[in-house]
C-alpha cells in the first residue's frame, strides 16, 4: 500500500514538472526538442504494444506514422477539411492500412514477420516519395493548419503546442496502462510467451495479433498526425527506415515491453544525441557501443533492468523473512549465499 | 466414452507418424498412452487437441466432430492439454501466469478494458478466483505471489497443470508430466492426478515412467512407429507379447 502510494506521488511529481516545464525554463528551443519527444513518445508507445508486449518486432512503424502525418496533411491542406476531423480520419485511415498489412503479415513471424514488415515500410517510403501528384513527392506538403481552435483556446504558440501534446501523451499512456493491466494484456503476452500454449488455452491468437496490431499502427498514426501539425511541414523522409531504428533505439534504451519504457528510452536518447550534437554524425560512434552493450547486459532497457533489481530485492527480504518450511537445506543454502553477498556488498 | 478417434493419420512429408489409430478415452478414467521414443504419441496428442490437423481420419468429443476445429475452439469446447516444457513468464508472479487461462470463459473486449467497465471488473475479478482457486488444488498456494522465474522445476510443473485447469476442461491431456522430477515428487504429482479424477475431471496422458502408469492408469494403449499395437488394462498390456517384443526388441516368440 505504502508502495502504491509512494509511485503515484511519484507520477504525480512527473506530470507536475512536464506541466510546470515551460514555466520554469523560458527557452523555445528546449520547448520544441520536448514536444517532438513527446510526439515520438506517442509512436514509441504504439510499437511497444506490439514489440514488447506481443513479441511482433514490426518495422513497419515508420511508414504508418508517415500514412497519418500525410493523411493529415492531405486531409486539411488538399481536402480542406476541419482539424479535427481530419484528425480522427487520420487516425482511422492509418489503422484501416494497418488493418490489411496486419492480415498478411500476421501470417508470419519472428525475424520473418521483421523482414517483411521493414519491406511493407519501404514500400509505404516509395510510395510517397513517387506519387507526386498526390504526396508532392520529395517537395513534401507545406502549409498544413494547426490544430483548430478549441472556443477561446488556440494553439498557435509553441506553448499552446506544448500541452497540446503533452495531453495527447498522457491519454495515451493511461490506455496503454489500462490494456496493459488487464484481461486483454494478459492474453497478448500469453501469446508473446508461446503462441501455441496461448492458443490450447483457448485463446484466439489470429483476432488477438491482429488487434494489437491495429491499435499499434492507430498511435503511430495518431503521432504522425500531431507531427504533422506541429512542424507544419512535411517529407517522404519521415517515412525513411532511420526513423524506425530511431523508434526502435527509444524503445530498446528505456525497455521493451515496460510501460515507463518508451518516457523513459525516448528522453534519454533525445536528450543525449542533444548533448552530443557538436559531434555531428559521429555520435553514432558512441551510440551503437552503448546501444550494443546494453542490450547484452540489459536486454529490457533501463526499466527493465530497474524492475529486475527490484524483484531480487523483495525475493531476498522474503526469503529472509519467512525460510520455507518444506524445503529446509536449499534455503539455508540460498539464505547464506545472500547473507555472503551481503557481505561482499557491504 | 468422452472422446473418440477413428483411422487417425498423421504424414509428415514420407514418415507416418501417426497410422490408422483408433482409440477411445473413456469418461471419468486415467487414460494412458505409452510406447518407445518416436512413436507418435505427442504428435498423437496433438491431433486430438487441434495443434495439427490430421492427414486423414476423425476426432469426435461427445459425438461431435472435432476433427478441423482449431485448438482455441477445441480448448473453448473443454480439451485443455499441458506441453512437456511450460512456457511461463518469469518476470510476472506465478498467480499472474495463471489468471490468462481462464480468459476464454470471459467476454470482455477491448473497449471495456480501457474503460473499466462492469463486465470488465466483474471478469477480472471472475479471472482471479479462478487462479487462485486451481493453484490451491494444485497445492501452489504458498508460491503464489512469488516470481515465476523463482520456483521449482516440479512447482512448474504444477503450474501447467494449473493453467490447463483454470479453462474449466472436461478432459486434460497431460504430455509426460512427471518427466525431470524426481520419485518422491512423482509421487505427489499421482496424487494431483487422482484428485482430478475425483473433481470428475478426464484426463489421458503420456508417460515415459513405467510404474507410475501401471498404478495409475485405467486404459492403456501402446504405439509404435505410430501403430497402435496394444490396448487394454496395465495388466494386459504387461503381458502382451507385442510391447514386449516393442520395448525390449528382437522377437517375442523366439
Amino acid at each position: 500500500m505504502a508502495a502504491l502510494l509512494r509511485k503515484r506521488v511519484f507520477i504525480i511529481g512527473l506530470i507536475g514538472l512536464a506541466v510546470l516545464f515551460p514555466l520554469i525554463i523560458q527557452n523555445e528551443y528546449f520547448l520544441h526538442v520536448l514536444t517532438l519527444a513527446f510526439i515520438w513518445m506517442i509512436a514509441v508507445y504504439g510499437l511497444n504494444l506490439l514489440a514488447g508486449y506481443t513479441g511482433y518486432l514490426s518495422l513497419a512503424h515508420a511508414g504508418f506514422f508517415a500514412i497519418g502525418a500525410y493523411a493529415l496533411g492531405l486531409l486539411t491542406v488538399k481536402a480542406g477539411m476541419n482539424y479535427w476531423i481530419a484528425l480522427v480520419l487520420a487516425c482511422l485511415i492509418t489503422s484501416g492500412i494497418g488493418f490489411l498489412v496486419g492480415l498478411v503479415a500476421l501470417r508470419t513471424r519472428e525475424h520473418f514477420f521483421a523482414i517483411y514488415t521493414l519491406c511493407v515500410g519501404y514500400i509505404i517510403y516509395l510510395v510517397i516519395d513517387k506519387w507526386d501528384s498526390l504526396t508532392g513527392g520529395v517537395r513534401g506538403l507545406i502549409g498544413i493548419p494547426a490544430p483548430a481552435n478549441i472556443g477561446p483556446v488556440s494553439f498557435e504558440n509553441p506553448l499552446s503546442q506544448y500541452y497540446f501534446i503533452l495531453a495527447f501523451l498522457l491519454l495515451t499512456i493511461l490506455v496503454m496502462y489500462r490494456i496493459v493491466h488487464s484481461l486483454t494484456g494478459r492474453t497478448f503476452m500469453a501469446i508473446r510467451n508461446s503462441e501455441e500454449l496461448a492458443q490450447t488455452l483457448g485463446i484466439s491468437t489470429m483476432k488477438n495479433k491482429l488487434l494489437v496490431f491495429v491499435l499499434s499502427t492507430f498511435f503511430a498514426g495518431l503521432a504522425g498526425a500531431l507531427y504533422a501539425s506541429f512542424i507544419r511541414f512535411i517529407g517522404p523522409d519521415i517515412g525513411y527506415i532511420t526513423i524506425i531504428f530511431d523508434l526502435l533505439t527509444y524503445l530498446l534504451v528505456g525497455g521493451i515491453g515496460t510501460l515507463a519504457g518508451p518516457v523513459v528510452g525516448t528522453f534519454l536518447v533525445v536528450w543525449v544525441s542533444q548533448s552530443l550534437q557538436f559531434l555531428q554524425d559521429y555520435r553514432m560512434l558512441i551510440f551503437g557501443p552503448l546501444l550494443t552493450l546494453l542490450i547484452i547486459f540489459y536486454p529490457r532497457g533501463i526499466v527493465g533492468a530497474f524492475y529486475e533489481w527490484k524483484m531480487k530485492r523483495t525475493g531476498k527480504k522474503r526469503r529472509q523473512a519467512r525460510p520455507d518450511r518444506r524445503k529446509p537445506e536449499p534455503t539455508y543454502a540460498a539464505t547464506q549465499t545472500s547473507s555472503e553477498k551481503k557481505v561482499k556488498e557491504g | 466414452m468422452l472422446i473418440e478417434t477413428r483411422n487417425l493419420t498423421k504424414q509428415f512429408g514420407g514418415l507416418v507418424a501417426v497410422n490408422d489409430v483408433d482409440f477411445t478415452i473413456e469418461k471419468g478414467k486415467i487414460n494412458a498412452i505409452i510406447g518407445p521414443n518416436g512413436a507418435g504419441k505427442s504428435t498423437f496428442f496433438n491431433l486430438v487437441s487441434g495443434t495439427h490437423a490430421p492427414s486423414s481420419g476423425k476426432v469426435f468429443y461427445k459425438g461431435e466432430d472435432i476433427t478441423r476445429l482449431p485448438s482455441n475452439k477445441i480448448a473453448k469446447l473443454g480439451v485443455a492439454r499441458t506441453f512437456q516444457t511450460t512456457h511461463l513468464f518469469e518476470q510476472s508472479t506465478v498467480l499472474d501466469n495463471v489468471i490468462v487461462g481462464h480468459r476464454l470463459r470471459t467476454s470482455s473486449h477491448l473497449f471495456d478494458a480501457i474503460f473499466r467497465t462492469k463486465t470488465y471488473k466483474a471478469d477480472e475479478q471472475q479471472c482471479r478466483e479462478k487462479a487462485a482457486d486451481v493453484l490451491e488444488f494444485v497445492g501452489l498456494t504458498h508460491v503464489m505471489h512469488q516470481s515465476a522465474a523463482s520456483i521449482t522445476q516440479e512447482e512448474k510443473k504444477r503450474v501447467a497443470f494449473a493453467l490447463a485447469l483454470a479453462t474449466e476442461p472436461e478432459v486434460v491431456f497431460l504430455d509426460e508430466p512427471a518427466a525431470g522430477i524426481n520419485p518422491d515428487e512423482t509421487e505427489g504429482l499421482i496424487d494431483l492426478i487422482n484428485n482430478m479424477i475425483k473433481r470428475g475431471i478426464t484426463v489421458c496422458l503420456i508417460e515415459h515412467k513405467m510404474q507410475m502408469i501401471m498404478k495409475l492408469a485405467d486404459k492403456i494403449m501402446v504405439l509404435n512407429y505410430g501403430e497402435k499395437i496394444a490396448e487394454g488394462t496395465a495388466e494386459e498390456i504387461m503381458n502382451n507379447e507385442a510391447v514386449i517384443a516393442a520395448y525390449l526388441g528382437g522377437d517375442a516368440s523366439a
